[in-house]
Parts: structure tokens; sequence; C-alpha cells
């Protein structure tokens, strides 16, 4: 570099000086392009939402709203129950917390003890365990959906808590399995040995040491199935489309956009906004553990 | 244990009185503690497994033998396991009106969108490689369109590009002098004419696909981001010294490590895409030519509450999707096979 830029009279351009300068500027027109296509249908949702309708509707390519144009009616109304001649978010909102903490609680507590007999225990089967696993993770769930939906019908569960949180558990607990197995495989055996020499019991380890050291992938693992539960929307639009007071915010929203003319856009965004927020909050609180605990072991190709 | 390091090195203890006892229960007690070990382990496992073959496994297998049967949901309580089993659901799946224009549609989206996703995901990878302030921020911000909930970013979507108060409608119009509003989701095709050549451009189709790529890039910038990561630097430092340029480097040295990593997003992403349904669904709804198969699937099921029906044909993109995949995964191990 230094020497090419000392002589040059001699050659304006060298290839290797032309791509740097090009790459140099592409890299930031990529990254600025990138963000603002993921950032800005983010920030519309919240601008629309607390906007008025008038105004929405006049002047649809408004990039900013004023503070005195400032109104959080349509968040009242997307939250208050249906009596109250609100849209009953707030019910939704419960309904999905209340689903997405049982899949969590379920699946953790299958997931842990399943995860360390893979990575730990020498026992017939293991491969196999590990094979069926994977081909659940893979497994798209829209094939799913017909037996279950059918299975549950006809044992008169369909639309129970129960049933949806089972087909969560069954969506997540592979991946679940995955991450908890690779962070187990870091923990040093000799420290599980040592207690043993100690005379600690199988479950003893596990609950002293094992668990204690994979306490972070345990939460990154509890958070990853919360935002997958909490997401989710095919199962809940089969399973709990029939009864108002069960649907979850996903499912609500989607009912709720689906005959738009009655509800205002600007309540249906406040309601998006009440079903992004949650999610965004835990990503960003969990982002490092999150992105590790699901890429580990990609690293090896 | 102890007893192999003797101190002549020889691994042969000068103490043979003991040695038979020892022997024996070495033999006897590592046994057991291993029928321990595999009795545990089969006590953890278990209920994982019984979940995954309760709620997943069984339920596959019921689907393919419903798939057989002529069961709707108003008779099902009368249909057993042992029905009769007759072929006519495949019959109906394939000669229904629409069967080959779903199956193309959905090649097409899923190719479109497993490649845009990747490209989009290779390039943020290349783009953030270098540091920079604030890199950490942009790269989570980045992940976004991922985690979100998919029926919020959907409706943003649609109301971005709604052609009565769409923003980008409105901005076309002032903007871009577009003469009226496009209905971006609602209209099947449109001729562009681009240097006198016209074009048939299927509008939804092209949404739903840019759709795709949008919230899946993420995915597949957080492997290769990833794999990157895991490069020796050396290599790349070698390289440089011997005078490679960017390109060169890149095409030499860093594509051929993330190539294993972009084949298994290939598939793993097309696997996933092939039969998504939330995405067109609350896009769309399958209308405009966008009608993927599993949107199919899910119309059987409720609209008609024909289960055969439904069952028939998820078994039909079952098979499709495993013939794709085994065909690339046979095309690609081969030629990964030559270039080793």
């Amino acid at each position: 570099m230094t020497i090419a830029s000392k002589r040059p009279t001699q050659r304006r351009f060298t290839r290797d000086e032309f791509e740097n300068r090009f790459f140099g500027i592409i890299r930031w027109l990529v990254i600025a392009g990138l963000l603002i296509v993921t950032v800005f249908p983010f920030y519309y949702m919240g601008l629309l939402s607390v906007r008025s309708l008038g105004d929405v509707l006049n002047n649809p390519g408004a990039l900013w709203v004023g503070i005195n144009d400032l109104s959080f009616g349509a968040y009242t109304r997307a939250l208050v129950s249906v009596a109250d001649g609100g849209e009953g978010f707030l019910g939704f909102m419960r309904n999905s917390a209340v689903l997405a903490l049982s899949t969590v609680a379920l699946t953790l507590a299958v997931s842990i003890p399943g995860s360390y007999a893979v990575s730990r225990l020498r026992f017939f089967g293991r491969r196999h365990v590990s094979a069926l696993f994977l081909s659940v993770y893979l497994f798209p769930s829209i094939l799913l959906a017909v037996p279950l939906f059918v299975f549950f019908t006809r044992v008169g569960l369909r639309g129970s808590l129960i049933a949806v949180v089972l087909v969560y558990v069954s969506q997540t607990i592979a991946v679940s399995i995955y991450m908890l197995r690779n962070y187990f495989e870091t923990i040093p055996v000799s420290l599980e040995e040592a207690a043993a020499l100690d005379g600690a019991s199988r479950l003893g380890i596990m609950r002293r040491i094992s668990l204690p050291l994979a306490m972070p992938a345990i939460v990154a693992n509890g958070l990853f199935v919360f935002m997958v539960a909490w997401n989710e929307f095919l199962f809940a639009l089969l399973f709990l489309v029939t009864d108002r007071d069960s649907w979850t915010v996903s499912l609500g929203l989607s009912q709720l956009t689906g005959n738009s003319i009655e509800v205002p856009t600007t309540v249906l965004m406040a309601a998006s906004v009440l079903t992004t927020i949650p999610i965004v909050i835990i990503f960003f609180a969990s982002e490092r553990l999150l992105t590790e605990g699901l890429t580990s072991g990609a690293e090896k190709g | 244990m102890t007893s192999r390091n003797t101190p002549d090195g020889t691994g042969i203890a000068p103490v043979p009185s003991g040695e038979v006892n020892a022997a024996r229960t070495r033999r006897v007690k590592p046994n057991t503690l291993r029928r321990a070990e595999a009795r545990a382990g089969l006590a953890l496992i278990s209920p994982t497994v019984i979940i995954v073959v309760a709620v997943v496994v069984l339920p596959i297998i019921w689907s393919i033998s419903l798939a057989f049967q002529k069961v709707k949901l108003i008779n099902l309580r009368s249909s057993g396991v042992f029905g009769n089993y007759v072929l006519d659901n495949f019959e109906s799946v394939i000669s229904a009106p629409g069967f080959v224009d779903t199956l193309v549609t959905t090649v097409i989206y899923s190719v479109f969108g497993t490649g845009a996703s990747i490209a989009l995901g290779l390039s943020a990878t290349l783009a953030l490689r270098r540091s920079f302030r604030g890199r950490g921020l942009v790269r989570s911000v980045m992940l976004l369109p991922y985690v979100a909930p998919v029926v919020a970013v959907t409706f943003v979507w649609q109301t971005l590009l709604s052609p009565q108060f769409g923003f980008i409608n409105h901005w076309g119009e002032r903007l871009l002098g577009w003469s009226e509003p496009i209905a971006f989701l609602t209209e099947k095709t449109r001729d562009v004419s681009f240097f006198g050549l016209t074009f048939h451009i299927p509008t939804a189709l092209v949404m739903v696909i840019l759709f795709e790529a949008w919230r899946q890039f993420p995915f597949a910038f957080l492997f290769l981001m990833a794999r990157l990561q895991a490069i020796p630097g050396s290599l790349e430092e070698a390289a440089r010294v011997d005078g490679a340029t960017i390109s060169q480097r890149f095409r030499y040295i860093i594509w051929p490590q993330l190539l294993p990593t972009v084949a298994v997003l290939g598939v793993l992403r097309f696997i996933w895409t092939f039969t998504s349904f939330d995405d067109i669904y609350l896009l769309t709804g399958g209308g405009a030519g966008t009608e993927v198969i599993s949107v199919r699937v899910y119309q059987f099921l409720t609209g008609r509450g024909d289960v055969g029906l439904a069952s028939a044909q998820a078994l039909v993109i079952a098979i499709v999707l495993a013939v794709m995949v085994g065909v690339y995964v046979r095309f690609f191990g081969k030629k990964e096979a030559d270039s080793t």
C-alpha cells in the first residue's frame, strides 16, 4: 500500500487497490441497506401504533410523528377486554404467557435429563436416539398438523391447554436437547468424576455439579423455547381458533387482521407491537447466550 | 487404575497375593457400573422418547394410514385403524384442479426463497466481518426479522404494501411516478417493460419470496458468521502476503471453507421453506398464484374436513421433498467427493 502510494505516476490503480476501495464502499452500502431493510418495518410498526387513524389515512408516507400528534388510544383499545369495547389483547397475552411458560417448564423438565443422558451416559440405543431427535427437528410441522388435529379432535382434547402444550413441547424438544447436549459436552467429565470419588450419587452429581455449571445454557434454552412457543401460529390456529377466550396473541392478531374493516389498522399495529415487544426484550437480553447455543457445533462445518 | 502405574513402568505389580481377588472384582464391578449407567441413561432419556414417540412418531404412522382411507372429520369416529385401504385419495390429490400449479409454485418459492436468503445472509456475513464501532448492535438488530413473531411482521408488510394507504405505494406514486397503486399481494401477474422487452412478473409470488428472504436471511447469517470466525486468520494472511486481492481471497480461501455450511443451510432452508405455511397463509392466504402445498393441506383439512385427502396431500409433500433432498445430497455429496 505505502509503496504503491509513493509511486502514483507508475500505475494509477492496481487491481488490489481498486478492489480494496471498491469493496470498502460496497461494504458500507450493504450494511446500510440491510439495516434499513431490517429495522424499517419495526419502526413503521411502532410509528403507526402511536398515530391517529385519520392522520395515517391522510398521509401514509409520513416518517415521523409530532409530539402533539402522539396518541396512545390504540394501545388502550387493543388491551381492554371485548366487554369494555376493546379487543382483549391483555387476555391473549395472558394465554400466550401461560402456554409459553408451561411449554418451557415441561420442555426443560424433560430435556435436561435427556440431554445429560445423551452426552454422558452409555446406554443401549444412544445413537438411535440422537438420530431420532435430528429427524424430529427436521420434520416439518405441517405434516404433523393433520394427524394431531384429527387425534385431538377425536379424543375431545382439541382446544385444551394440555394438547397445545404437548404439541409445542414436541416441537421444541429436539432443539433443546441438541443445545443442552452441546453444552454438557464442554463441561469436563473430571469434575463429575471427582464428585463421584467423594461418594456423590448420580443424581447428586447432576444436581450439585452439572446443573449449576450448565445454568447459562439452560437459561438460554428456556428463553429460546419461550420465544418459539410465543411466536407459534399454525397449531394455535388449528387447535384454539374456535374459542376466542383461549386465543394466543399471534392467533388473536391474525384473526383480527383478517377482518380489518372493523378494527382500525392503528389498533392492530399497537397489538403487533405488544406481540413483538416481549420477544425483542428477551432477545436483546439473551442474544449472546442464544446465538452461541444455537450455532455451537456449527463451526465444525 | 493405580496398580498399573508401577515404579518400574512395566505395568506388572509385584504383589501377587491379592491380585486374583482384585482382578475378579475389577471384572465384575465395571460390569455392574456399566449396567447402572445404562439403566440411568435409559431412565433419564425415556420421558423425552415417550413424548417424541407419542406426539411425533405415532401420528406420522397414523397419518400414513389415514392417507389410504376415505375419512372425513364427520365420520371420524366410525373409522378404525383397519379400515378399507384404497388409493382414491392419491387419485383425488393428483387429479384435483391446480395440483401441478401448486407444486410448481412451491418449488419456485422454495428454490428462490432459499437461494435469496442464503445470498443475503452471506452478504451480511462478509460485510460485517471486520469489526467497527457498534458492530455488535448492528448484528443483533439484523437478527430481528428471524426472531420476531411472524404474525406481527406479516401484518406490517401487508400494511406497507397496501394499495390503499401503503407506504410503498404512497412514495412509489410520488417519487417513482407510478400511475396507479400496485396491489402487491393480490395481483397475480404484471407486465413490466424493460428496455423494450416485456416481462410477465408474478407480483404476489415475488413478494412472498422477498418476504421469505427478509425473514430467513438472519438464520444463514448466524451460521455463516459462526463458521467464518472459526477459519484461521493465518491462511488469509498468507494469501495477502502473496498478493491475492479481496475477491481472490474470497474465491480461493473463504468460499471453499464456507461451502459445506452453505450446503447444509441449503438443505435445511429448502426443507423448511418447502413446507412452510405461516408466511404465505398470513401474507396472501394462498391467493394470487401463491398457493403452496402446505396451504392446500390446511384447506383440505379445515375447509373440506377431508382428513384422508389432507393426509394424502401431506404424504405427497413428504415424498416429493424426500426425493428432491435425496437428489441434492447425492449430487452434492458426489461433487464434494470429486473436489477433495
